[in-house]
């Protein structure tokens, strides 16, 4: 049901290698020449999956499905409506529990443990979790509570930076769908998660906001984190891995 | 030296404290509460109309009053709490919010305890305010009306604790409602039964204390178990979302 392409565009950052059920998964990457990496190590894995198998309402979405995000990579789900990509997503974060197979994030599986994980992953889906009753700033506030507190500073400078300068005491049900995205969004501009799961990140987003965007995720991928991405935004970056879902 | 090599971005292993981020949930909500106040107002009306349409549907004679004041305030109370158990995660749901607070690295069902503990403040809590005042329409006595107050401000966070567990199991359903008041209900019972036998008891000058200690025991029981369940049903409800 569902394939994993492997693309390999050199040397200036190491892609995902997405590999189909390869038997010798399991130890570090005896596949993989040197030379690709140019000299340096093959770094390990962020997260892991091997095997994975989801079923949704009797319809099988993925069946052995495995595939590793290293460090330093952008990587996209593909796939036509209804293949899995939000599934795939919601999988990865530990938003859904109905699935089969192993999930690792630095070697260790992730449900042994969770708490780093959670740490370390920061997932933004469909719904923003914006609060439409509380002004951006309130809403930024609350969303990095329970990660890392900043001061108003750093949250308004956050705001600033995408663009939601002079909105910031706004109820956000006043806001329009973009700028609320924005809120949400403006996440990507203080987060020290290095591992970001991001579903359909570009919707309702203008032009220079995808090119916002796309910076700040070849920069998360440049300082060493790994980004995972839907879209159905033309999005292609130098060195971005694909994961194709539901194709025959 | 591959100048393009990417640098290992530091792992993040400092963590919030639990307490701060309870904190943090607890005041949201409260936040979002007060920014729509009509909500706020809507258990405590329906409460009001139960308790004065009593007299005026059933009996205004004292002797009736005195003897039922209490189970109609508990029921009133009760029904009340119950009505507004939907809200409690369904605009989180719907938002997105849930879903970030079930991604935060802290224990979910500490933070399923934030919530549930905001939601008692801003329904349970009034409606213990606004019992004298009824219960002295409905002619119970002071004795009674303190030990009917003092029941229900143990009384309503059992009903808050144990009603998450129902409005997190039927978070994913399209109407909920009634589905919730049948699993909610029978948990309800024994709490309103020892809630309104505390007041008879006071009302006869009995000593109350063992009743309110069995009372306590329930508030403790639904404090340390009911977190662990709601946040397990949030998980099951949030993976078939």
């Amino acid at each position: 049901m569902a394939f994993v392409i492997m693309r390999d565009v050199g040397i200036k950052c190491p892609v995902s290698i997405l590999v189909p059920d390869w038997p010798s998964f399991m130890h570090p990457m005896p596949y993989r020449r040197p030379s690709l990496l140019n000299g340096t190590q093959m770094p390990e894995p962020l997260l892991q999956a091997v095997g994975l198998e989801c079923e949704r309402d009797e319809r099988l979405l993925f069946q052995n499905l495995s595939f590793s995000i290293l460090p330093g990579t952008v990587t996209r789900v593909e796939g036509p409506n209804g293949s899995g990509k939000t599934t795939l997503l919601r999988i990865l974060a530990g938003l859904n529990d109905a699935w089969a197979g192993d999930l690792s994030w630095c070697g260790t599986s992730i449900s042994q443990n969770r708490e780093s994980y959670l740490r370390n992953m920061m997932y933004l889906g469909h719904r923003p979790g914006i609060k439409h009753l509380l002004t951006p700033l309130e809403n930024l506030r609350a969303l990095m509570a329970g990660r890392r507190p900043l001061d108003d500073d750093a949250l308004l400078q956050a705001l600033a930076g995408t663009g939601l300068a002079g909105f910031e005491h706004v109820p956000c049900r006043n806001l329009s769908a973009g700028q609320q995205r924005r809120v949400a969004l403006a996440r990507l501009l203080i987060a020290d998660e290095p591992l970001w799961i991001l579903d359909e990140v570009f919707t309702a987003i203008d032009a220079d906001g995808v090119e916002a965007i796309e910076t700040l995720l070849l920069q998360r991928a440049r300082e060493g984190g790994a980004v995972i991405v839907t879209t159905h935004h033309d999005l292609d970056l130098p060195g971005m891995g694909r994961i194709t879902l539901g194709a025959a | 030296m591959n100048v393009n090599a990417p640098i290992a971005l530091k792992k993040v292993d400092s963590s919030v404290g639990v307490f701060q981020a309870m904190v943090s949930v607890f005041l949201r909500d409260v936040r979002v509460a007060f920014r729509q106040r009509q909500d706020l107002l809507n258990p405590l009306l329906f409460f009001t109309m139960v308790v004065t349409l009593f007299p005026l549907g059933v009996s205004p004679e004292v002797a009736f009053l005195k003897q039922s004041g209490a189970g109609i305030l508990w029921v009133a109370a009760l029904l009340s709490v119950l009505l507004s158990l939907d809200h409690l995660f369904r605009h989180d749901f719907d938002d997105g919010t849930l879903e970030q607070l079930m991604l935060q690295p802290q224990p979910l069902f500490l933070l399923v305890l934030a919530k549930t503990m905001a939601h008692w403040l801003l329904t349970g809590l009034p409606l213990v305010l606004l019992t004298p005042v009824l219960g002295l329409m409905l002619h119970l006595d002071g004795n009674s009306v303190a030990t009917l107050c003092l029941t229900l401000l143990i009384g309503t966070p059992v009903l808050s604790l144990i009603g998450s567990i129902g409005a997190a199991l039927t978070l994913g359903l399209r109407s909920a409602g009634v589905l919730l008041s049948l699993l909610i209900i029978p948990l309800y019972i024994p709490v309103l039964i020892f809630g309104t036998g505390t007041v008879a008891a006071a009302a006869e000058g009995a000593q109350v204390s063992g009743y309110l200690a069995l009372m306590g025991a329930f508030l403790v029981l639904a404090l340390t178990l009911a977190p662990f369940a709601s946040a397990a049903a949030l998980r099951i409800s949030l993976s078939n979302s």
